[in-house]
């Protein structure tokens, strides 16, 4: 039970980041690492004792104890997605350092045309 | 043995992802995020997911690429910090907010079983029957494209839209300042 | 930027195409050996980028628009939307297996799983090589 505890605790790392801070790379950064920690809560929720990865081998047993795949299934698009998030979060925030020069969230107020 | 290894890995990422938010150079915070995600690697490694771990590893170092490539050319240092009564506003409300989660959390947690001890009920039925209902040995990809198909559809769809809103933003000049 | 010191370019026209290889068997081998669809694009995509961070985006600016990211990941999705629609038209409802389930254990087998695992790697590839090289090679108003 203590490690779903300190998935918890890396998460909350990550809000904070993103609550907290004024700089825009900090916020994707803090971004990132909660996806990573909600990517690590799905894999140790699938796991079972004493079992093997979930791939049939000619030479298994009838009575193996296999990890359970569905988890897996799931963190596996996830990842890739978190790639796509993170490059437009990172795209957006160049295109608004060359028109104002700064990346801090309140010098970035006036709206113009 | 195998839980001391797996929370001596998570306190590791726990310190690599304080150090990234709080360091003062912008290039050494993406350098440590490098560090959360290669313990993650490993972790995926023990928990018998190989599918996981292959993936992971190279997403890790492309998002470390897309972040230093945006870094170098912009700029490099940190944004300065005053204090004020507005700033300590902002951290009590902040922590506020975690405390509440954190609770909200722990009330949840006395119901889920104890870690590593049962399997899904829908888990059962793609372990027993996977190999005769679709003909494929590995049952991680049974499951992605033949039992759950349309998450791999929209998760397609949704890389897709992705890679178009990074084209459409960073293709356009836009209007000169008057 | 420019590119690596003379080493490191003869190595990489070493390791890149047997990067290449590796992700495309682990793409085809994806219903019997760990992998599939997702990891080996992801390793395809990593054998290009490889290419051009090694030779430097000064000269590698004007060759990776020949290579026409875009296209393969329209391509991609085309063919996996394909093949999902073909049950529809024979049977009864979306991705219905209509090829054979075939023997256990040998490549040809598993019906439209390795199909599938063929698009998705496409696609997956060409779209990670694209955000890749729009955000650090391109320069910000450059067309792709």
């Amino acid at each position: 039970m203590i490690v779903f505890i300190l998935a918890i605790i890396l998460f909350l790392v990550g809000l904070y980041g993103v609550l907290v801070k004024r700089n825009l790379i900090k916020m994707a950064i803090g971004l990132v690492i909660m996806e990573y920690s909600i990517n690590l809560f799905f894999g140790l929720v699938g796991f079972r004792e004493g079992g093997t990865a979930p791939i049939i081998t000619k030479g298994l047993s009838e009575s193996a104890v296999l990890v359970d795949p569905l988890p897996q299934a799931l963190v596996l698009t996830a990842i890739v997605i978190g790639l796509g998030t993170t490059a437009l979060l990172v795209s957006i925030a160049v295109r608004i350092f060359e028109k104002y020069n700064t990346f801090d969230i309140r010098k970035i107020r006036k709206l113009r045309g | 043995m195998l839980m001391t290894a797996l929370i001596l890995l998570i306190v590791l990422m726990i310190l690599g992802a304080i150090v990234a938010l709080e360091s003062k150079d912008l290039l050494s915070g993406i350098i440590s995020l490098g560090i959360v995600g290669f313990a993650l690697t490993i972790i995926f490694l023990i928990l018998q997911a190989p599918d996981l771990a292959i993936v992971q590893i190279i997403i890790e170092t492309l998002t470390l690429i897309i972040l230093i490539a945006a870094i170098l050319k912009t700029t490099r240092t940190d944004t300065e910090e005053e204090f004020g009564t507005k700033k300590v506003f902002i951290w009590l409300c902040g922590f506020a907010f975690i405390v509440i989660f954190f609770l909200a959390a722990m009330k949840a947690f006395q119901h889920m079983p104890e870690f590593g001890s049962k399997t899904l009920r829908m888990a059962r039925t793609y372990i027993d029957s996977g190999l005769s209902r679709t003909g494929a040995a590995n049952l991680v990809a049974a499951v992605i494209l033949d039992f759950r198909g349309y998450d791999t559809l929209g998760e397609a769809t949704v890389l897709f839209t992705s890679v178009a809103g990074v084209v459409a933003v960073l293709r356009k000049v836009g209007r000169k300042r008057k | 930027m420019k590119g690596m010191t003379l080493i490191v370019k003869r190595i990489t026209q070493l390791m890149a195409p047997s990067i290449f290889l590796l992700g495309i068997y682990v793409v085809f081998h994806g219903h019997l050996t760990p992998g599939g669809g997702f990891a080996g694009g992801v390793l395809i995509a990593g054998s290009f980028t490889l290419l051009v961070l090694a030779y430097g985006s000064d000269e590698m600016r004007s060759e990776v628009r020949k290579w026409r990211a875009t296209f393969f990941e329209s391509f991609g999705i085309f063919i996996f939307w394909f093949i999902a629609l073909l049950g529809l038209i024979q049977g009864s409802y979306l991705f219905l297996n209509i090829i054979q389930k075939g023997r256990p254990f040998h490549l040809f087998s598993a019906g439209i799983i390795p199909l599938c695992n063929i698009a998705i790697g496409i696609e997956v590839a060409a779209a990670l090589f694209a955000i890749f090289i729009t955000l650090a090679v391109l320069r910000i108003g450059e067309k792709l």
